[in-house]
């Protein structure tokens, strides 16, 4: 298998620039530290070679920015880079007529699972001052040396319990495509509904509590690309900037995870970025299994055009009551 | 000596035309329900989005129901089926948080079903009695 | 200078805690670090940094600031401020008893913010010195020394013990008091764990970024930067960095409305946010590009203008830590600062 580096990359991109299939990469751009990496646009071959990167910190789902990118007037394409996860936020989007399909050059890059940074330091503590990704994670600390970590310790949780190696969208594929897997994405939320209410209620309160409403988990969201949410709207009545009380917690989440609920491709954006590390792929996955165990398996984004399960329905649904009782045998 | 019994704040969201006129046979029926359930009408059930439901919670429901026309009746052909979905998978969520699943209801209740409309208020303010007040999906500023 | 030994430090925040609330960093699940009320027997983080910073001690996320309540054509006005108890924060941060410093030429100058001031005037904060800085420290750019960090009274912690020293009147009253658990020493058993601190400063990957380009006037000069551009593009327009800022100050004033009247509150705002400043003109920055060059301006260029010279950034490092998209002030200061962070 051809493995994805960033000189194949580098070398992807130049190509497709200097033959004018595309005017600009919307690609990783690399920082200070070895995991800070920003989504930046490219236009050069100069600028590539210059601060271009790829490694395992390059989690950032691009899916989203295409959304503005195609919308200014820039002539040509703009070359985006898909992991097989990013592929199904991709067609949601183009599903949802969000962004114009003919301005955009996909190339799909396979894909083994990007690193938290977050369980690193969970781990070695701070003082991170490099971090080599091989076969082994390799964390140069400025405190304690070297320290070699096993990749499969600290993935990030929704590439550690990934859902799809199939890139569901591309115009040209780098690396091998892979399979739909079997992943074990449902098991915490099925150990949530095993609980009691009381002990669900007091591990709810006690993550969500943490909230800053910062709208991270939002704004990073593929799906969530209204010109202007209601959160956002001082007309709308529930506008709030931070979180007065449980309830307002409580309403944001719901709100959140409802208003993508069949249109989440599960991608874990939104628990990625919580600066607060609320483990909120729990609440969507609960649409998502529940939207599976109701009205038939469907995943968001896997076929462009396909009705999202809350705009369709059939004679025989579910009844809300059946619903919530399921559990309770 | 007196009780201090607890009375429940109970919203119930009808639909215009069928719900509603239920709960209208009723009275002129002269069949009971409880005071504690206050209606509010909407043109179909799928009117009513998850932030209404939460928004009455907010404003001090202990209750809330959602009385629509029965599967196949909708006025607009299809209201209460994409209804029943979202309301399917609000109250699954929900209970997921670990909210009490008997405060929150589904029923569907036709314009000639008066006598319906009065078992489904009496039953569900029973439930939601014994329940106890809202303390889970309460916003305490709104009771200050 | 007194010191208290390491095994002894349950007696310590036992004898703090006696005469007021005693807030201690204590490390919860997946590496999290926070601020708690100390009970016997809690233990303190060894962490650097806490997820939040301690301004939220004294300029909280939100907060009711009045009530009103209506009788007929009678408006009842409630100040239901309570009477806020003395508190210790400990282990304070150099940065973030620096962001205090901002915040009081924000919160204490005319017109006084007494709510804020209240605050100011019950905590008491002892601060801690950093054995061991982060990769996304550079409190050094703006002229902190993390080896001896300010507050009422400045902590050192070594292998052993607690070296406490108090630098302002409350804090020295308040070492008074822990006289039965600590005992006097002197101040040169701190100098080698001070010389080992600004050892590993010196080895910190963002050491050499200088703020000297910006500061004070400069706004012609960086307004209408073409890299402003280029730098917000990527910016999500979420509020990460502004809500994790020790020196974030921005608020908006709220009416709620409750049962029976209205409860005026403040909660944080930030630039970062389409609806931010909202007026009846509406919001003036329309842009992502505007709110996200408001937010370094700010912290860059007018702050200083207004106050002569000092920056409101104190290089703390939890944005660049905790956005999503990784872009940060450092990297602003490299893209405009010029040749000196080259």
């Amino acid at each position: 298998m051809q493995k994805i580096t960033r000189d194949v990359l580098i070398e992807k991109a130049v190509s497709l620039l200097s033959d004018g299939t595309v005017s600009r990469v919307l690609g990783y751009k690399k920082g200070d530290l070895s995991y800070d990496i920003t989504p930046a646009l490219f236009t050069s071959k100069e600028q590539l070679e210059k601060e271009f990167v790829f490694n395992d910190f390059c989690a950032a789902n691009f899916a989203k920015y295409l959304v503005k990118e195609t919308k200014n007037q820039t002539e040509g394409k703009v070359l985006v880079f898909l992991k097989p996860c990013d592929t199904y936020s991709f067609n949601q989007l183009l599903t949802e007529h969000r962004f114009d399909r003919e301005k955009v050059y996909a190339v799909g890059i396979s894909c083994d699972g990007m690193i938290d940074i977050n369980k690193i330091k969970a781990i070695v503590g701070d003082g991170i001052i490099s971090v080599e990704t091989d076969e082994k994670i390799k964390v140069n600390t400025l405190y304690d040396g070297v320290k070699e970590l096993d990749k499969n310790d600290v993935l990030l949780e929704r590439c550690a319990n990934c859902k799809s190696k199939k890139h569901v969208a591309y115009d040209e594929l780098l690396g091998e495509d892979g399979e739909v897997l079997d992943s074990n994405r449902f098991d915490q939320v099925a150990e949530l509904e095993k609980m009691s209410a009381d002990e669900r209620f007091a591990f709810w309160q006690n993550e969500l509590s943490r909230c800053i409403r910062c709208n991270a988990c939002r704004d990073a969201c593929p799906a969530c690309t209204c010109e202007k949410c209601v959160f956002d709207n001082p007309n709308s009545g529930v506008e709030n900037k931070s979180p007065a009380n449980s309830f307002e917690e409580q309403m944001f989440h719901i709100i959140r995870a409802f208003h993508v609920a069949g249109r989440c491709t599960d991608c874990g954006e939104c628990s990625r970025v919580c600066p607060q590390h609320i483990p909120l792929h729990l609440l969507n996955r609960k649409f998502i299994k529940d939207i599976n165990e109701f009205y038939g398996d469907y995943q968001a984004g896997a076929i462009v055009g396909s009705r999202a399960p809350l705009v369709n329905y059939t004679k025989e649904d579910i009844e809300p009551i059946d619903a919530v009782n399921k559990g309770d045998k | 000596m007196q009780v201090n019994e607890f009375k429940p704040k109970i919203v119930a969201f009808c639909c215009n035309w069928c719900s509603y006129a239920g709960a209208d046979l009723a009275g002129s029926n002269r069949l009971s329900y409880p005071a504690d359930v206050k209606i509010i009408r909407v043109p179909c059930s799928c009117r009513v989005n998850p932030m209404f439901i939460l928004r009455a919670f907010q404003r001090g429901a202990d209750g809330v129901i959602l009385c629509g026309c029965h599967p196949g009746d909708c006025h607009y052909t299809s209201g209460n089926y994409f209804a029943r979905r979202r309301m399917a998978l609000l109250f699954s969520m929900l209970d997921y948080l670990g909210i009490e699943k008997e405060r929150t209801r589904v029923e569907w209740v036709s314009a000639a079903e008066g006598a319906k409309f009065s078992t489904v208020m009496n039953d569900f303010v029973q439930t939601v009695t014994a329940l106890g007040e809202n303390k889970r999906l309460e916003d305490l500023r709104c009771k200050r | 200078m007194r010191k208290c030994l390491l095994s002894n430090s349950d007696a310590l925040f036992n004898e703090i805690s006696k005469n007021a609330k005693l807030y201690i960093p204590v490390d919860l699940e997946k590496g999290r670090v926070a601020y708690k009320e100390y009970t016997e027997g809690l233990k303190m983080s060894d962490a650097l940094k806490t997820d939040r910073s301690a301004k939220d001690f004294f300029f909280p996320q939100t907060e009711t600031l009045m009530a009103f309540k209506t009788q007929g054509k009678n408006i009842e006005v409630i100040d239901n401020r309570a009477e806020s108890e003395d508190f210790v924060v400990f282990g304070v941060r150099a940065c973030d008893v620096k962001s205090l410093e901002v915040l009081d030429k924000v919160f204490l100058a005319e017109p006084v913010d007494s709510y804020y001031q209240n605050r100011r005037e019950h905590g008491i904060i002892v601060s801690m010195a950093c054995s061991r800085p982060s990769e996304t420290c550079f409190c050094q750019t703006f002229g902190i020394d993390a080896s001896s960090p300010q507050g009422d009274i400045a902590c050192y912690k070594t292998n052993d013990a607690f070296y406490l020293e108090g630098l302002t009147e409350k804090g020295k009253a308040l070492l008074e008091k822990l006289d039965g658990v600590t005992e006097e020493c002197c101040s040169c058993e701190v100098e080698g764990e001070k010389a080992k601190i600004k050892e590993i400063l010196d080895k910190l990957p963002l050491k050499d970024l200088k703020a000297d380009a910006f500061g004070k006037d400069k706004t012609d000069e960086f307004f209408n930067r073409p890299e402003w551009k280029t730098l917000s593009e990527s910016c999500l327009g979420c509020g990460t960095c502004t809500f994790v800022c020790p020196t974030c100050q921005c608020y908006d004033i709220k009416d709620f409305k409750t049962k029976t009247g209205v409860e005026r509150f403040r909660c944080w705002d930030s630039c970062m946010y389409s609806d931010f400043t909202k007026m009846s003109a509406g919001q003036p920055r329309l842009s992502q590009l505007e709110r996200f060059r408001q937010r370094f301006m700010h912290k860059l260029v007018y702050f200083p203008t207004n106050n002569d010279g000092m920056f409101s950034c104190v290089g703390c490092g939890r944005c660049v830590a905790k956005c999503p998209i990784s872009m940060n002030i450092v990297k602003v200061m490299k893209t405009l600062g010029g040749k000196e962070n080259d």
